[in-house]
């Protein structure tokens, strides 16, 4: 049997002004569920997330929503104010709003913080301004303000962009612990290699759903091109899809790397 | 001893105390969000759209401050709906509104005058011929900023600094971003006639970015910039009386100076903390 219905997606239309951004979306997320979401630059991804956060409402077509389940949503580190005044645990006590008419937090909401901050590596850092942490370390403040809220559907706009190779670990390692705890997590990503293939289902997005499913189901050169509208290899490494944009720049480069893996590589479709 | 006291001996001199720090205090409130939302420039749109509605109140003889609030709450409004338009942009829509609610209040004066007086104080302020109602008025809208940023604390501050995740979180950003208008055009009109004008965006703006400079915390912001215009409000005024110079100048000469010594204080200080790096961390 399968898991119940976090958020549902029907037919979903979203305009900024007359333009189309998101055009008759379909799509369910599950609890529990690890989903990737793939696609070029405006194609409606933040989007997408939004909608499914309830920050922008649907032209046409519905999203429904669990009642019960609490969304925590990771805005992409690029659209952070990162001038504006404000410390890790101010920005992470953000996460409970409404549930106290005061302006400071509970000791319990403090105590709650502070773990949270722990459990990402953050212990200690609650003083400091947010612009004086590291790329990775910004982005764990806004992943414990999201988890302060107690999600059952997490939420990340391009988590990695930005960041260098082992940030990027640090953070997937992390998602994929929260999603063993049990979090359904939705995260869009540039980042075919390095993010997608490793994800067990994915979403390719181009103001449509192009196509969903496993990585080896949807990372084919058909779907990407209709994804990215440009033609892409994929190639296999260790039973994972690999995308390369020039297949023949590869094999010239790659002399080196068939010597060193010969027989793990082989041209996928 | 008594030349320090003797301003305190005049009654006009202690009302426009009072209402000059009050004032300041509560410029130091809103002008923290103001400065923050990179809202500046409609601090000074707005109290030139006020002197619009200012005027009209005159002529049409509604009560001053009824007439020029609503005014400058319509007038936020329009230049939050016009703004909206990406093709006109924040600062565009400021620009017409504002310029066209002033330039209104310019033409009823020239076809109706009658009211120099009136006109001089809405544009460079008179703290010292406050009435015992204008005090009222302040310490009344002073006393509703500090309720609507006590009892909307968290949700103003997560709608200034992530509205996108607010709005995603269950804040209604159109609320919060409704409700800081209604403070701001009430704060505006309620201390037109005491700063004036043409330097109510000073006394809005200079306290907050002082506190700025001073802090990295939000919390610790809000609280340094209402000392600060509190402080100013009241030793502008005091030292207005000796140095015998126009009141609201003085409070807003007096906040400039320190916003220097701020200035120059945070520039040390950063300059110390980076040379605390080590060198080969940095």
């Amino acid at each position: 049997m399968s898991a119940p219905t976090i958020v549902r997606l029907e037919g979903v239309t979203c305009r900024y002004g007359r333009e189309v951004v998101l055009e008759d979306v379909d799509l369910d997320v599950r609890e529990g569920e690890f989903v990737g979401v793939v696609g070029p630059s405006g194609s409606g991804k933040t989007t997408l997330l939004r909608a499914i956060a309830g920050a922008v409402r649907p032209a046409s077509g519905r999203v429904v929503r669990d009642p019960r389940a609490t969304v925590g949503y990771v805005p992409q580190v690029e659209t952070v104010n990162w001038y504006f005044p404000v410390t890790v645990r101010e920005a992470v006590l953000m996460a409970r709003i409404g549930w106290r008419v005061v302006p400071w937090p509970s000791r319990e909401d403090v105590a709650e913080a502070e773990a949270v901050l722990a459990r990402l590596g953050l212990e200690g850092l609650g003083g400091r301004h947010i612009r004086e942490l590291s790329g990775g370390q910004q982005q764990r403040v806004f992943i414990a303000r999201a988890l302060l809220r107690r999600p059952r559907l997490l939420l990340l706009d391009e988590p990695t962009s930005g960041v260098d190779v082992r940030t990027r670990h640090e953070i997937m390692h992390l998602l994929h612990e929260l999603h063993h705890e049990g979090l359904a997590i939705v995260v869009t990503t540039h980042d075919l290699n390095g993010i997608a293939a490793h994800l067990p289902r994915l979403v390719c997005l181009n103001r449509r759903v192009i196509a969903t499913g496993s990585p080896w189901e949807v990372i084919t050169p058909e779907v990407l091109e209709r994804t990215y509208g440009a033609p892409l290899e994929v190639l296999s490494h260790g039973g994972m899809p690999v995308v390369v944009e020039r297949f023949e720049e590869l094999v010239e480069a790659g002399a080196d790397v068939v010597a060193l893996g010969e027989g793990h590589h082989e041209h996928a479709r | 001893m008594s030349t320090l006291v003797e301003p305190f001996d005049y009654a006009f001199f202690r009302h426009g105390l009072v209402v000059a720090t009050l004032a300041g205090a509560l410029c130091g409130l809103v002008g923290v969000y103001v400065v923050l939302r990179g809202m500046s420039y409609i601090g000074h749109g707005l109290s030139h759209a006020i002197f619009g509605g200012a005027v009209a109140s005159f002529v049409t003889g509604i009560n001053f401050y009824l007439g020029a609030g609503v005014w400058g709450l319509v007038s936020a409004l329009l230049i939050d709906k016009v703004a909206r338009r990406r093709t006109v942009g924040a600062d565009a829509a400021i620009g017409v509104v504002t310029t066209a609610s002033f330039a209104l209040g310019l033409a009823l004066i020239s076809r109706f005058g009658g009211f120099t007086r009136n006109f001089e104080a809405a544009l460079f302020g008179n703290v010292l011929g406050v009435t015992f109602a204008d005090v009222w008025v302040v310490a009344g809208v002073a006393a509703f900023a500090a309720g609507v940023v006590f009892f909307r604390y968290r949700q103003l501050l997560f709608a200034t600094f992530d509205p996108e995740v607010a709005e995603a979180s269950g804040v209604r950003t159109a609320h919060a971003d409704l409700l800081l208008a209604l403070t701001l055009a009430a704060t505006v009109t309620a201390t037109m006639n005491v700063l004036g004008v043409t330097l109510i965006a000073a006394v809005l703006v200079i306290p907050a970015v002082i506190a700025r400079l001073l802090t990295d915390s939000f919390a610790r912001m809000l609280a340094i910039s209402v000392v600060v215009g509190t402080l100013c409000g009241f030793f502008g005024v005091y030292l207005s009386y000796y140095l015998n110079i126009s009141s609201g100048a003085s409070v807003v000469l007096l906040s400039a100076a320190v916003f220097v010594v701020a200035y120059a204080v945070s520039g040390v200080r950063r300059r110390l903390a980076s040379a605390a790096v080590p060198f080969h961390l940095s």
